[in-house]
């Protein structure tokens, strides 16, 4: 007979922390696929950096703080704070601007906190919110989609351009990178251009920024994955996909001059990234049933506050931290009525 | 069964592994040499004995008699010799060790002379409940409190529904579900009693959907009684923990119990399907509580199945008996394996809330070191409670027993429900425990330094008064003393006796 725990229950479920950490890095694969297809192979790159340093940061940080760290390297968090940062950094990024967020999201915001389960920010919103307050010029800037760009990149000149500034051919990352359709929108609406004529340049697809969209829509693949595989409860993410819905789409309707439409929010961005993978971190979020619907609708919202009448193009990274703040009170006011209350 | 289901938050669809224990009848253990009956089988005070060491005693002979209203009495479970009343080990998960009677048996299985009840429509609600009390039936469900108290509504209450509960939810355990498949008509003798005891205005069979066989059984029994009025079968989905008292009345009647009230508070009543079966044993063959059906089986249990043991058999002789594949001493599990408990010791006797003894769990929760609560809330999805685990966990964790209660700790029912879903591993349960005794520890030591305080302040009180009466006497006697000067000599002298009887009386 195999050796059991000496206290009930003695049957125990399948679910375990590194499986989900796993699902969520599953799930996300059709929508990097998405990313290296339209903004080429430098992704890859970006995504291969931050694993191996987060892992480092991860190993050395366990060590220091006398920690096992078998059990926690392989619980796949680190892995996941990894790949939601290198995917939310703009592709031809220099190498140190992605090493610098995630020894921030690893070190500061992951271990410093006292690790897995400790932590009252996102890590990775955290490593992202650093660098785009620190370097505002490298984080705003993205390379078209491969169609548009007058020469697509390979992985050679990729290569190139994150670890040593420019390429062979004498190119640095400025002359082959724009601004992504958010930021354009958001300057354009600033120069009183229509955002109904906004959308017509061919930056945009035909329901938000072009390739954008379709990256949304593999987040959300990915997400109804979760869902189905119950990583995640649809609580947050339908509460923050309704609430932007919502407030987009009164705004569109009686300011049309000041936003886009519901669905360019929607599939622009960060919305489908940002309600699936990030603001459905259990640790940072909110944990009751309602809890979570108010977390979800607080993320939406202040995310397109943050698009519309903020300072920066996308707002979700702020909404995120800005609502893990309000977690524990949030939590402590939506606690549900308890078996025969009779209050 | 046209009535639409209630339903509970939470719960768990588990693995039943039932069939394992389903496959043969019900067989009876063979007698054993030695039968150790614990005093207390049940929830309140333990029985005192009422043998000698050295007495004959028959089967179903009273050993032991109810020690006040909490508590009920104990039986030879078959004719022998006592030959110990001293502590031994019983099955209790901290490997205590309590009074018990020990009856070396001597092989002939000797009734005493039991008195049948022909028409128990002659006995009076009082009468049936002393039976039952004197049969020394308890809860057979696994809690073991004392049925004729459950039999007994109050006088502020009316009877609604009697419900019984054939749920068995825990996987593993079919003792009901054989019970009812083989005895279906004892069964509904027993509810037929405690209907007439209740003067109930309805009865509920409640069993899960995983046990047809059960099911037709009790139907079949059912509808060879078209007298009883107002009695149906209720058929309620299988999900952990339905059997729970609460869990199953929130199921069949919608309505919850109030947290710190009982279930005839909605003038509901609920009792287990073996513990209607004891009733009519006792009622009809004037047979008390000696024996019961325990599920054998598990992993390494090639003959699983159910026994009829009787009370007091070493259950080291029953895993035997079911030819289980251990080494001596090798732990088990008592009860089911959500909610049982592990035990080791070859001579553990079986008890009256002995429903299951499992040896090799499949599913089996390794002992591990568990990861750091990552608040997915799985926990809280899971509770049937519609508690918040994880909070617990953290007031707990942290010894903050104000915050365990704000949360409503007393409201777990301990079902495991939490600990099975945590991705973390996390032993929730034995941390709620923990805080539970904690607390109750706390209550005590509160009640013990309230009473001595209470003591102290009365006594200084005490010291108080007598202090000043004294100061009021020598008060007096000064007074008395000014007054006397002014006298006479012989006059002084009969003070000064009066003085000397003032210190006397001192």
């Amino acid at each position: 007979m195999a050796i059991f725990r000496m206290s009930p229950p003695f049957l125990a479920g399948t679910n375990r922390v590194t499986i989900q950490m796993l699902q969520v890095i599953f799930a996300m694969i059709p929508a990097i696929a998405a990313m290296v297809y339209f903004f080429g192979p430098a992704v890859l790159i970006n995504i291969s950096l931050a694993l191996t340093v987060a892992l480092l940061a991860e190993a050395i940080l366990l060590k220091l703080r006398k920690r096992p760290v078998k059990p926690f390297i392989t619980d796949g968090s680190a892995a996941v704070t990894a790949i939601l940062l290198a995917v939310a950094i703009p592709p031809l990024s220099p190498w140190w601007l992605t090493v610098t967020g995630v020894l921030f999201a690893i070190v500061f915001a992951k271990h410093l906190y006292g690790g897995l389960g400790y932590n009252p920010f996102n890590p990775a919103m955290v490593g992202y919110v650093l660098l785009l307050v620190s370097f505002p010029l490298e984080m705003t800037t993205w390379l078209p989609v491969e169609s548009l760009a007058d020469k697509p990149l390979d992985l050679h000149s990729a290569f190139q351009l994150i670890f040593y500034g420019q390429t062979n051919a004498g190119w640095v990352a400025d002359t082959v990178s724009g601004a992504t359709p958010l930021d354009t929108m958001k300057t354009q609406i600033g120069q009183s251009i229509a955002p109904a004529y906004i959308v017509n340049q061919n930056l945009f697809g035909s329901l938000g920024g072009l390739g954008w969209e379709w990256i949304n829509i593999w987040f959300a693949a990915g997400g109804i994955y979760l869902l189905y595989r119950r990583v995640i409860s649809w609580h947050v993410p339908i509460a923050m996909i309704a609430t932007m819905f919502v407030l987009s789409g009164v705004t569109y309707l009686f300011a049309p001059e000041i936003t886009g439409s519901p669905l360019f929010h929607l599939m622009s961005g960060g919305t489908m990234i940002g309600a699936f993978f990030i603001a459905t971190d259990p640790v940072s979020g909110s944990t009751t049933v309602k809890g979570r619907l108010v977390f979800g609708a607080g993320v939406g919202a202040l995310t397109y506050i943050i698009r519309v009448w903020g300072g920066y193009p996308d707002g979700i990274a702020f909404a995120v931290l800005l609502m893990n703040m309000l977690a524990p009170l949030i939590d402590y006011y939506t606690q549900p009525k308890v078996y025969g209350a009779t209050k | 069964m046209t009535k639409t289901l209630g339903f509970f938050p939470g719960g768990l669809k588990l693995p039943g592994h039932k069939k394992r224990s389903t496959q043969t009848p019900i067989r009876k253990t063979p007698l054993a040499k030695r039968l150790t009956l614990p005093l207390q089988q049940h929830i309140g005070s333990a029985a005192i004995p009422i043998v000698e060491v050295g007495d004959k005693v028959l089967k179903g002979q009273q050993i032991a008699r109810a020690d006040g209203h909490v508590s009920v009495c104990l039986h030879a479970p078959s004719s022998g010799t006592i030959i110990a009343i001293e502590d031994h080990p019983i099955p209790h998960p901290s490997g205590l060790t309590a009074p018990c009677i020990t009856i070396e048996t001597d092989g002939e299985d000797n009734w005493v002379e039991r008195h049948p009840v022909k028409d128990y429509r002659s006995l009076s609600t009082h009468e049936i409940r002393q039976i039952v009390r004197d049969a020394g039936i308890v809860g057979l469900g696994g809690a073991g409190f004392p049925s004729f108290i459950k039999l007994n509504p109050g006088v502020h209450h009316t009877v609604e529904t009697l419900l019984l509960n054939g749920a068995e939810c825990e996987p593993y355990i079919s003792c009901d579900d054989m019970l009812m498949r083989e005895r279906a008509d004892g069964i509904i003798d027993g509810i037929e009693i405690m209907q007439y005891a209740l003067r109930a205005r309805e009865v509920i069979l409640a069993i899960e959907d995983n046990k047809p066989q059960a099911i037709s059984a009790m139907e079949l029994a059912l509808a060879s009684r078209p007298h009883l009025q107002n009695t149906r079968l209720v058929v309620v989905p299988t999900r952990y923990p339905t059997g729970g008292e609460k869990q199953l009345i929130q199921v069949v009647t919608g309505k919850e119990v109030p947290s710190d009230g009982l279930p005839i508070d909605l003038g509901i009543v609920s009792h287990n399907m073996g513990t209607a079966y004891a009733v009519g044993r006792a009622i009809h063959h004037g047979e008390p509580l000696i024996s019961r059906i325990v599920t054998v089986t598990g992993k390494d249990v090639p003959h699983a199945g159910n026994f009829e043991t009787l009370f007091g058999t070493p259950i080291s002789e029953l895993l035997t008996y079911a030819e289980t594949k251990r080494e001596p001493d090798e732990a088990f599990i008592l009860g089911g394996p959500m909610m049982g408990f592990s035990l080791s010791g070859d001579n553990l006797p079986v008890t009256k809330t002995a429903n299951c003894i499992l040896a090799g769990v499949d599913d089996v929760a390794p002992a591990q070191e568990p990861l750091p609560c990552i608040r997915c809330g799985d926990c809280a999805s899971a509770c049937p409670a519609s508690l918040l685990p994880q909070q617990l966990y953290w007031h707990s964790r942290a010894k903050d027993f104000d915050q365990t209660r704000d949360y409503n700790l007393f409201d777990c029912i301990e079902c495991g429900c939490c600990d099975y879903v945590c991705p973390s591993k996390i032993p929730l349960v034995s941390y709620f425990r923990f805080a539970k005794t904690e607390i109750m520890n706390q209550e005590r030591e509160r009640k013990k330094s309230d009473l001595a305080r209470d003591r102290f302040e009365t006594r200084q009180a005490r010291l108080e008064r007598e202090q000043r009466e004294k100061e009021e006497r020598q008060r007096q006697r000064k007074a008395a003393l000014a007054a006397s000067k002014a006298k006479k000599e012989q006059q002084e002298k009969a003070a000064e006796t009066a003085d000397a009887d003032n210190k006397e009386t001192e």
